[in-house]
């Protein structure tokens, strides 16, 4: 098994650091500089194509796409990052609780919790933003919460597989507490699922930050996300597609980035995967 | 004088394919019709691969590098896939060691049994299942019709290990693998399903090869052993000749782990037991549902046993005696629904100071080497964890001490830094056993701790844990279903059925002159092993009157 992995370099590593550093850089430049005010309006230059000029072309109110891509890089990152921390600290919390409690406390909290699953994350997101308002802090609550139950749900189960487990058992004998055999022993070792399921939920919440802005509730404009600019290209996808392909391309290319990395920290986590010396 | 074998396999060698390495080294032998052969050998001695390419089935990651398997004259290892599927099942049949997952769960086992028959023979539904029921009656069902219908959960391990045998001899196949076959079972049952085997398949005149490790079972029933080490064999001859003249290290190595009986050692009668245990009952809650809650189950049932200092106590009894639930209940890890345990005269339910004297001086070794070290720690963090609560050492002394142990358990020289995952099993429990005995406890409780190692490396873990008791002077609890381990280590025996004591007393009295029924039958099911003068072995059966022995 290891001899397989041992092989091959940390390709993923690399690629994946490769583009989230280069995400990363540019939404600190993106941050503090871009080539133009990305919220200049130019009707003189309103859909030009990519140029010279402007690099990525201009949108249909004539301002520049590279500078709100750079602009915008800062917002979106910023948003998927909070919201999955959220989720995930949130859910760990429950689901260790729920899972190592067991009984009627488990019962009652995943009989909630599965109230909330049944829920796409989406609507039980616009709920709440309904509720906390559109406005950055309130996307980041609401997809947060939005997000919490399926982590609370697996890390459940994997408390569930792990309390079973010998070492568990060894440890209540030794005389350790029950919150340090938590914390010493469960989380740990749920820490590759959760490694997996919190980089494809960022993805999900870039996604999810688009789509909200696709319905007028994510971040107002004019303050551009990769999401509200993706939404505001679709009517104009036959004449300037350039508009919805960067901000897409930048999607994708973060989203590829996190996954790899996700899959690096996790195997660089697991001393399993560290190779038989 | 022999007849043309059945089986011949010669020159056999399989490798990995991505790395090259061999596997199985130029193995050969022969199997009549009608004989039974054993392959003995250890994890990783290549007797399963060998065994399973007769009848094609390698691991898409092996390849074949040479040799050939005549079976009945016919090449297998060019047989086009169509011959040779019809040869399997029809002509040679299979029986796995894990009876819980080798039937299909949700088939009945009416058409699990139905399967086979309805592929390899030209019969009406009438008529197979005519013959369904005849097999199941002969393997001892009492209720064949009912078991047609019934699910493959609704049987015991043994039970299911009869069904597996049902449907494998229902073909009457010429040739029958049995890739340890009765590993997963108790020692009582694990006799009648060996014995039915060999009736069943001595009344069709099936051939048998029959895989193992266990060197007294094979001995017991096959008429010629193979022995295998790391893909080679080293040593193959008729039984009784392998037994009392072994030639080769490796056999006479493998004969040596065998237990043996230890010597009887004296304890003043006058102490304070260490650890006393005063009708204990421990009552499993009914499942919980939404509505109604099924009855509790009682799984034991008023015991009362005692450990004196430096004295090892062995439990034993078949699965489902509760010789488990002991060993949790008096760790502290099951709640007792009635009766006290003290620890040196002390109750150490009534007061907070003795629970945590006796926690911190009664520690345990579990079974399963491979799910009790957390996968994430390192050796020497697994081994420092219980000194977290020992406030008196300082930090120097903590790492002293784990070095201390780590190195009485053979694991000094770089150990500290490796992972569980890096270890072999018996090294696994070696730490295992380090983390037990790092706060120098006065009582230990092993539940199995031997049951999941291989005979030689169960040797030598066997006489580690000897020699600590013998340098620290800990009681143990020592639970097991192994007679032979037990007779080994024990200087006083309990034997439990169904959540009871049913006898208990000096080791040499219950294995020499047992009292009760049940740990008579207990005894009669293994063979003992006695070592003669020239470094073989001879098996004997305990217990004269009990079978043909």
């Amino acid at each position: 098994m290891s001899s397989r992995t041992l092989k091959l370099p940390p390709l993923n590593a690399l690629i994946g650091g490769a583009l989230i550093g280069t995400l990363l850089v540019v939404a600190g430049i993106g941050a503090v500089w871009t080539p133009y005010d990305p919220l200049r309006l130019s009707f003189r230059y309103k859909l030009a194509p990519p140029s010279e000029m402007f690099w990525l072309g201009t949108d249909e109110f004539g301002r520049d796409v590279l500078s709100r891509l750079m602009a915008g890089a800062a917002t979106s990152v910023w948003i998927s990052v909070l919201t999955v921390a959220l989720a995930v600290v949130l859910g760990t919390l429950i689901g260790l609780f729920s899972g190592y409690m067991r009984g009627w406390t488990d019962r009652v909290i995943m009989a909630f919790n599965d109230a909330l699953l049944a829920f796409p994350g989406i609507l039980l997101a616009l709920g709440l933003l309904a509720v906390v308002g559109a406005n950055k802090y309130g996307i980041i609550l609401a997809l947060g919460l939005a997000y919490t139950p399926s982590v609370a749900r697996i890390v459940r189960g994997t408390a569930l597989s792990l309390r079973e487990r010998e070492f568990i058992a060894a440890s209540r004998v030794m005389g350790n507490s029950e919150g340090y055999t938590m914390a010493r022993h469960i989380l740990p070792n749920c820490i590759a699922p959760l490694t997996v399921l919190a980089t494809s939920m960022f993805g999900y919440v870039l996604l999810a930050e688009s789509a909200l802005s696709f319905l007028g509730l994510g971040v107002p404009p004019p303050a551009p996300t990769w999401g509200n600019m993706l939404a505001a290209s679709r009517p104009y996808i036959g004449q300037a597609m350039w508009l919805g392909i960067f901000p897409g391309l930048c999607i994708s290319l973060t989203l590829l980035g996190i996954n790899l990395l996700g899959d690096a920290v996790r195997d660089k986590l697991d001393p399993r995967m560290r190779g038989a010396r | 004088m022999n007849p043309a074998p059945l089986l011949q396999v010669s020159d056999l060698t399989l490798a990995i394919k991505s790395s090259g390495r061999e596997v199985v080294k130029q193995v050969g032998f022969s199997v009549s019709p009608g004989e039974i052969v054993g392959i003995v050998g250890e994890s990783g001695s290549g007797k399963t691969l060998a065994a399973r390419a007769v009848m094609g089935f390698i691991p898409p990651a092996v390849a074949r590098v040479s040799g050939s398997i005549l079976f009945g004259g016919e090449e297998i290892t060019t047989m086009p896939a169509k011959r040779l599927r019809a040869i399997r099942g029809a002509k040679v049949g299979m029986v796995f060691q894990e009876p819980m997952t080798s039937l299909n769960p949700s088939m009945t086992i009416g058409r699990q049994l139905e399967e086979g028959l309805a592929l390899h023979r030209d019969l009406d539904a009438a008529g197979r299942r005519a013959l369904i029921l005849d097999m199941l009656r002969r393997v001892g069902l009492t209720d064949p019709e009912g078991a047609l219908e019934a699910f493959p959960h609704q049987f015991s391990g043994g039970m299911r290990q009869r069904i597996m045998l049902a449907s494998v001899m229902l073909l009457k196949p010429a040739l029958l693998l049995a890739d340890e076959p009765t590993t997963a079972l108790d020692a009582v049952i694990q006799r009648d399903v060996m014995e039915l085997m060999v009736d069943l398949t001595r009344e069709n005149g099936t051939a048998v090869l029959l895989i193992s490790h266990d060197l007294g079972m094979v001995a017991r029933y096959c008429s010629r052993i193979v022995v295998m080490c790391q893909g080679d064999v080293v040593e193959q001859g008729p039984s009784e000749e392998i037994l009392a003249r072994p030639q080769h290290p490796y056999t006479r190595k493998l004969l040596a782990a065998m237990p043996l009986r230890g010597p009887v050692r004296a304890f003043e009668a006058g102490p304070t037991p260490i650890v006393a245990v005063r009708d204990l009952v421990v009552d499993y809650p009914g499942r919980q549902r939404f509505f109604a809650k099924s009855a509790p189950k009682r799984a034991l049932h008023g015991i009362s046993l005692e450990v004196k200092p430096g004295e090892v106590v062995a439990v034993v009894g078949g699965s489902g005696s509760g010789k488990t639930t002991l060993g949790q209940s008096i760790a502290g890890l099951v709640k007792p629904s009635g009766g006290e345990i003290l620890f040196q005269g002390k109750p150490i339910a009534r007061s907070e100071a003795a629970w945590w004297d006796y926690r911190l001086n009664c520690q345990m070794v579990f079974q399963d080497p491979y799910s009790s070290l957390d996968p994430r720690m390192t050796i020497g963090d697994l081994v420092s964890e219980p000194l977290r609560l020992v406030k008196s050492l300082t930090k120097a002394q903590k790492a002293a001490r784990v070095a201390e142990v780590l190195a009485e358990v053979g694991l000094g020289d770089g150990f500290a830094e490796r992972y569980p995952h890096e270890l072999s099993g018996g090294q696994r429990q070696r730490v295992a056993i380090a983390r037990a005995v790092v706060r120098r406890p006065s009582f230990v409780i092993a539940d199995e701790p031997v049951s999941a190692l291989d005979v030689t490396v169960r040797a030598q873990v066997l006489d580690l844990f000897a020699e600590l008791q013998k340098k620290h002077g800990f009681s143990c609890l020592f639970i097991s279903h192994d007679l032979g381990v037990v007779e080994q280590v024990a200087d006083r025996v309990v034997v439990m059925n169904e959540g009871r004591i049913v006898e208990q007393g000096p080791r040499d009295a219950i294995f020499d002159a047992p009292q009760h029924s049940y740990t008579r039958k207990l005894l009669s099911a293994v063979p003992g092993l006695e070592s003669t003068e020239d470094g073989g072995v001879r098996l004997f059966w305990r217990l004269g009157d009990s079978g043909q022995a």
